[in-house]
């Protein structure tokens, strides 16, 4: 699907919106969930430090307005943007803002929904997606931490090796499918159904702590994350209470 | 009472492993780890790549005592898969940020990492966006999440976001934060854009003197293991909140920084259009003069990180 056809299909009584390179931002009204907010980098562009405090810019004008509305944000992007300026002027510090005015964002009562429709990858997924309250992607999405050539130069294993282990584990390989099973990505949406309706169904989800870890669990792709998390949170809530031996 | 091993003012942050960093840090003999060696929690997948697994995964959870406050700590191991974040190492951290929520305690994060650990890319990708949730929910909670960076493998990919949403980094010279690291830039866009090996480069654009000068990080310290717990004492006394005024500020100051140092080429050009003495002799200096040198020019975060 074009990007034409997604805001289509999620929109059909029209949106509002600016293009300005590769950002998209407007604002549409939900036949029964009233106003929502959209934001998007497109076209697979990769994530520098300008392109990333426009949109943080944008996500802190929608909390100073108050209206408490959801946030759906779509995602196309390459990785971080890997240049030697962006690195100079604090690449990290960036992103990680990103991520944190989205997270404020939810925690100041806007929901917000990420829509991964192409591709994502490394500190850009990161700092977008999966800053995202609920993450949905559709079918054509094709996340990655790194691809499998540059994977087998860090890894010095030849890339049929790789491919070979990649078909027995998740927890490595590229591709949608196994960020679904490591309990990234929550939704994957059907083309063939109106995507209105399939975000209004994300929307009426009430919002709640973070359940990645257990999704990657109970679709069997991440198995001990979230076992560990919770021994560790036991063992500091029981030990906290025992005096100390010294 | 207070504490300290005698071999703390001389130990070397950067030297130290994860441990002798936790000993040197702490009061002595408050440090209670959390599924330490003992238990054998390994990663489950390093055996598919016929990799050595380590007991610890390559991070050392626990409670400690900070000049007589408690404190929960996690130091990461550099010197094992260059302290790479996998499913249970990154799981350790993601379960001690949710116990401090719960328990109102605050939070050392000792980075030494390279980022995502590759052989398990999808979980630990996951793991660093959990951390950072995470720590922002802490945040939001009114406690601190304070950061220590100075190890050999420095602070990098997922690491340098995590880094990020900190309320507060101590960085010692040899600290490095960056995204993408020198090989990755120079494998993906050239040497004409970033020649790795030219280690003079590499610590003048990502290491601790230029991180301190724009603000990336907040209190420098020299490369002991006293100075970082000097200073992490006097981090856990500042009030440092997470919400809109705060992240309202830093959107100010990133894109001041963007307008101020643009287009500058090199670290010396930022340094020499924020007024400091001299930029090109920065990376020579012993810390107290340089320090002289950056007050009063260098950008601080204050207030909006």
């Amino acid at each position: 699907m074009t990007l034409d056809d997604i805001l289509a299909g999620l929109f059909p009584s029209g949106i509002d919106i600016k293009r300005a390179g590769t950002e998209v931002a407007g604002r549409a009204t939900l036949s029964d969930a009233g106003p929502i907010h959209l934001l998007g980098i497109t076209q697979g562009s990769p994530v520098g430090v300008d392109e990333a405090i426009a949109l943080a810019r944008r996500v802190i004008e929608i909390i100073k307005s108050g209206d408490r509305a959801p946030i759906l944000l779509l995602v196309d992007s390459a990785s971080q943007l890997m240049s030697r300026r962006d690195e100079l002027l604090g690449l990290n510090e960036y992103l990680a803002h990103l991520a944190k005015v989205l997270l404020l964002a939810e925690a100041e009562g806007h929901r917000t929904v990420g829509l991964l429709y192409g591709g994502s990858a490394a500190g850009a997924f990161i700092a977008t997606a999966l800053a995202a309250g609920t993450l949905v992607a559709l079918p054509t999405a094709h996340p990655v931490v790194m691809d499998l050539p540059s994977m087998a130069r860090v890894t010095k294993l030849p890339i049929e090796v790789l491919k070979a282990k990649a078909e027995t584990t998740p927890v490595f390989a590229p591709g949608l499918d196994n960020m679904v099973r490591t309990g990234g990505v929550h939704f994957v949406w059907s083309e063939g159904e109106p995507l209105s309706a399939q975000l209004a169904a994300v929307l009426a989800r009430p919002a709640g702590d973070d359940e990645r870890d257990r999704l990657g669990a109970a679709r069997g792709g991440r198995r001990k994350a979230a076992e560990i998390a919770d021994r560790v949170a036991a063992i500091a809530m029981r030990s906290c209470t025992e005096p100390h031996d010294d | 009472m207070t504490t300290v091993r005698a071999d703390a003012a001389s130990l070397s942050w950067y030297e130290a492993s994860a441990r002798q960093r936790i000993d040197a840090l702490i009061d002595r003999g408050s440090f209670d780890e959390f599924i330490g060696p003992e238990q054998r929690e390994t990663s489950p997948h390093l055996s598919i790549f016929d990799l050595p697994e380590q007991f610890d995964d390559g991070i050392v959870i626990g409670r400690g005592h900070l000049d007589a406050s408690s404190v929960l700590v996690a130091a990461q191991e550099g010197r094992f898969m260059g302290g790479a974040l996998g499913e249970v190492h990154g799981a350790k951290l993601t379960g001690l940020l949710r116990a401090a929520r719960k328990l109102k305690e605050d939070v050392l994060i000792l980075f030494d990492t390279g980022g995502v650990r590759l052989q398990e890319a999808n979980a630990g990708e996951l793991a660093i966006a959990e951390i950072m949730r995470a720590v922002i929910e802490v945040r939001r909670a009114g406690i601190k999440v304070i950061g220590l960076i100075g190890g050999r493998a420095g602070c990098y990919g997922g690491g340098s976001l995590i880094a990020g949403t900190c309320s507060n980094l101590i960085i010692s010279e040899q600290g490095r934060i960056s995204v993408s690291g020198p090989e990755v830039i120079e494998t993906n866009k050239g040497v004409e854009e970033f020649d790795s090996r030219d280690r003079a480069l590499v610590w003048r654009t990502m290491g601790g003197k230029h991180r301190y000068l724009i603000g990336g990080a907040d209190m420098f310290v020299d490369d002991a293991a006293l100075a970082f717990r000097e200073a992490a004492i006097a981090a856990l006394q500042l009030d440092r909140r997470c919400d809109l005024a705060v992240l309202a500020a830093e959107q100010e100051r990133l894109e001041r920084r963007l307008k101020r140092f643009g287009h500058a080429r090199d670290a010396v050009e930022v340094w020499q259009s924020m007024g400091i003495e001299k930029p090109a002799e920065i990376p020579g200096l012993p810390a107290e003069e340089f320090l002289r040198r950056a007050a009063d020019k260098r950008e601080n975060a204050d207030d909006a990180r």
